[in-house]
């Protein structure tokens, strides 16, 4: 097999493997969608996360519109805060209500945003005031038990 | 380098070489003369080609040296090595031509490794290399579709592909049918006198090699036992070179490897089956 | 006297391990100065790249079929078995992401590393070990030229070229695969199954991971065949022997180099 044959199957394998590449980069993964587009930062405090990861998406009316960047503990105010990419084109106003949500029963956890009537919007690195922490099924659980525990007497009386 | 290289091309002085404890070879010493065929003769395992090895460089003497063209073979560092092993060639055994190449890129090879010569002018070197081994038609092969006495031929094309000023010859007639053998020994003398090169010889080959040669060197275990002229050679009386040459089963190459005697070994093989 | 046969034995067995072990870690050494060699060596690998392109045409561009086919299908038991097992929970939705995940992280990578081990290493290894066998290296060497750096390199770099190529190609044609199974013959929805696979395969954590790992295994593999190839003894027993080690030895080292990798990589997530 003569040289330039051999370089043209060789291009063809290289171009086919740089064709899957794409394939996965854009097709199967997310590299197309919120990661290119310009964000700016968020911030918001809660007092339990739960099982809320890094890289967990924040939704707005379902809608992907940025991603957790960052999670620390804040040692002075015993709380957790939560650093988010969000991304330019959507700005949210000043009393927008940042939950941590669970798709499905056992599904992943995200913050979703609920979006107040203030005209004022949030601005880079702003904390996003109004939040409510995961809700962690075992205290869910246990709540359930101890109401059912104090409703047994007064149930067998009927 | 020094002055003695202007006799021989090759200077072999009180050469020995052991692999592990094994001694291959002990105390050699020989002299290549420029534009001689010199022949190393000796039974198969007796340290030959590990001689050639040593002229090349690939091994390292354990006492004595070699010189090539003056130069000491085993201190070369590798840059050196490689630019004396360019005016070497070499015919392997079996001609160990590339299998992956045609005939023509193998006898080119060297030529792009180390020269920038033109592609054209490759062309035309490689052709007049082929031409002299009689294998200008053969030059789109593969070696896998070459029968033994033509892979032979090509490799001997690829040897003297530079030019070299010494040729070696490892085994060059070992299965070769009697037309190929007369081929090859015919080439490789006139290719020795066509170059002005030197050529050393390894063979158990007796009758052909002492058509084409000048000198001959008898090795067995390690050591000279006889050199000498062609004709020398011939009317030698010595016991081992008269084995040799004529070829007889026993004499002081035992037939027998060492061994109990045959019935001392039946005696005691039946004292403890029967015992 | 009716002891010793068994002490000896027991003797021979211990000195034959000790035997063993030393000499593996002899090769160790020798195999990983080897890799050094090689290196230094690469120059004339790259800078007259059409010797390395031929090995990739060797190497991956004849392995394509193979990777190509058991990407497929591979892919296309992912799709099976991953709805039997996801409808159960109800969401069958899901597989997208089941497919993808599992191949662009492990399955992709790895298979294709094994089946890269056997068909391309096995032939490297085969291939030096006979050019040994027939003197052709010996042969070079006399040649002044350098049959690391002429033969061996550009082998080498052909195979660490050729696999994460190879891993990628094995990775798509899985999700294809996958994609055939799942939406075209047991029909989950089409949008969820892609949107789903979108949303959480990230192309750095998980895809790029992947394409290291493939790299990782095309060293791995490619050092060990040219490595087995070069110390092969130089008889056919001893070429069909490096040729049956190069696929052991370099599928059990992508394994375990697998292994190491996901720890470093997956920890956090």
């Amino acid at each position: 097999m003569n040289r330039a044959t051999l370089d043209l199957w060789v291009g063809i394998f290289v171009a086919i493997g740089l064709g899957a590449l794409l394939f996965l980069a854009l097709k199967v993964g997310n590299l197309g969608a919120t990661n290119v587009g310009e964000t700016y930062l968020l911030q918001a405090k809660f007092d339990n996360i739960g099982g809320l990861k890094v890289r967990a998406a924040i939704k707005s009316s379902g809608v992907v519109v940025g991603r957790v960047s960052d999670i620390r503990f804040d040692p002075e105010a015993y709380v957790a805060v939560v650093a988010m990419r969000v991304d330019t084109r959507y700005k949210f106003p000043k009393d927008t209500f940042a939950t941590i949500n669970t798709s499905g029963l056992l599904g992943e956890q995200y913050i979703g945003f609920e979006v107040g009537g203030e005209t004022e919007m949030l601005k880079e690195a702003d904390f996003v005031k109004k939040t409510q922490s995961a809700v962690v099924l075992e205290k869910l659980i246990s709540q359930f038990m101890f109401n059912k525990a104090a409703e047994e007497p007064g149930s067998k009386k009927k | 380098m020094s002055s003695e290289s202007g006799e021989s091309l090759v200077k072999i002085s009180d050469l020995s070489f052991a692999y592990d404890s094994r001694t291959i070879l002990s105390g050699i010493n020989m002299e290549i003369p420029r534009g001689k065929v010199v022949a190393i003769m000796g039974a198969s395992g007796c340290g030959k080609t590990t001689t050639l090895r040593l002229i090349g460089g690939q091994l390292k003497p354990s006492s004595g040296e070699v010189r090539v063209g003056g130069q000491v073979v085993h201190e070369l560092d590798s840059d050196g090595l490689y630019q004396l092993r360019r005016r070497m060639g070499m015919l392997f055994q079996f001609g160990a031509l590339f299998t992956d190449m045609s005939v023509f890129d193998n006898v080119a090879f060297q030529m792009r490794e180390h020269t920038d010569l033109s592609e054209q002018l490759i062309h035309d070197l490689v052709l007049m290399k082929l031409h002299a081994v009689g294998l200008l038609g053969a030059r789109h092969l593969m070696p896998s579709e070459l029968s033994g006495g033509m892979a032979r031929r090509v490799a001997l094309a690829r040897a003297t592909a530079l030019d070299p000023m010494l040729i070696m010859y490892d085994e060059p007639f070992a299965g070769l049918d009697p037309i190929s053998l007369s081929v090859i020994g015919e080439l490789i003398r006139r290719l020795n006198d066509a170059l002005g090169a030197s050529s050393i010889i390894v063979t158990h080959d007796v009758q052909e090699s002492l058509k084409i040669v000048d000198y001959v060197y008898f090795v067995s275990e390690g050591r000279i036992v006889a050199e000498g002229t062609v004709e020398e050679i011939k009317a030698s009386k010595a016991p081992y070179v008269h084995q040799f040459v004529w070829g007889e089963a026993d004499g002081p190459v035992p037939f027998h490897y060492p061994a109990q005697p045959y019935r001392e070994e039946i005696m005691t093989q039946q004292a403890k089956v029967y015992g | 006297m009716a002891e010793m046969p068994n002490n000896s034995r027991l003797v021979r067995l211990i000195s034959g391990l000790g035997n063993r072990v030393v000499n593996g870690i002899w090769r160790l050494g020798f195999a990983s100065r080897f890799f050094l060699m090689i290196l230094v060596y690469s120059g004339t690998a790259l800078r007259r790249f059409h010797l390395t392109i031929r090995e990739i045409y060797f190497a991956g561009v004849l392995s394509l079929i193979i990777i190509l086919v058991s990407g497929l299908f591979v892919g296309m038991v992912l799709g099976l078995q991953g709805y039997d097992t996801l409808q159960r929970y109800g969401s069958s939705e899901a597989l997208g992401i089941l497919v993808a995940l599992s191949l662009v992280r492990e399955l992709g990578p790895v298979v294709a590393a094994l089946l890269f081990a056997s068909r391309a290493g096995s032939a490297i290894t085969a291939e030096i070990g006979l050019m040994k066998a027939t003197e052709q290296l010996s042969a070079m060497e006399m040649m002044a030229v350098n049959p690391i750096a002429r033969v061996v390199a550009p082998r080498f770099w052909a195979g660490v070229i050729s696999m994460p190529v190879l891993a990628a190609l094995f990775s798509a044609m899985g999700i294809f695969g996958g994609y055939l199974v799942g939406v075209k013959l047991i029909g989950v929805d089409e949008g969820s199954f892609w949107s789903q696979m979108q949303a959480s395969v990230d192309f750095r954590e998980d895809i790029m991971n992947g394409v290291i790992k493939s790299f990782v295994f095309g060293i791995i593999i490619s050092w060990i065949a040219v490595f087995e190839g070069y110390d092969s003894d130089p008889t056919a027993e001893g070429v069909s022997g490096a040729t049956t080690r190069t696929v052991v030895t370099s599928s059990l080292a992508v394994l375990a180099a697998d292994f190491i990798l996901t720890a470093l990589m997956f920890r956090g997530a």
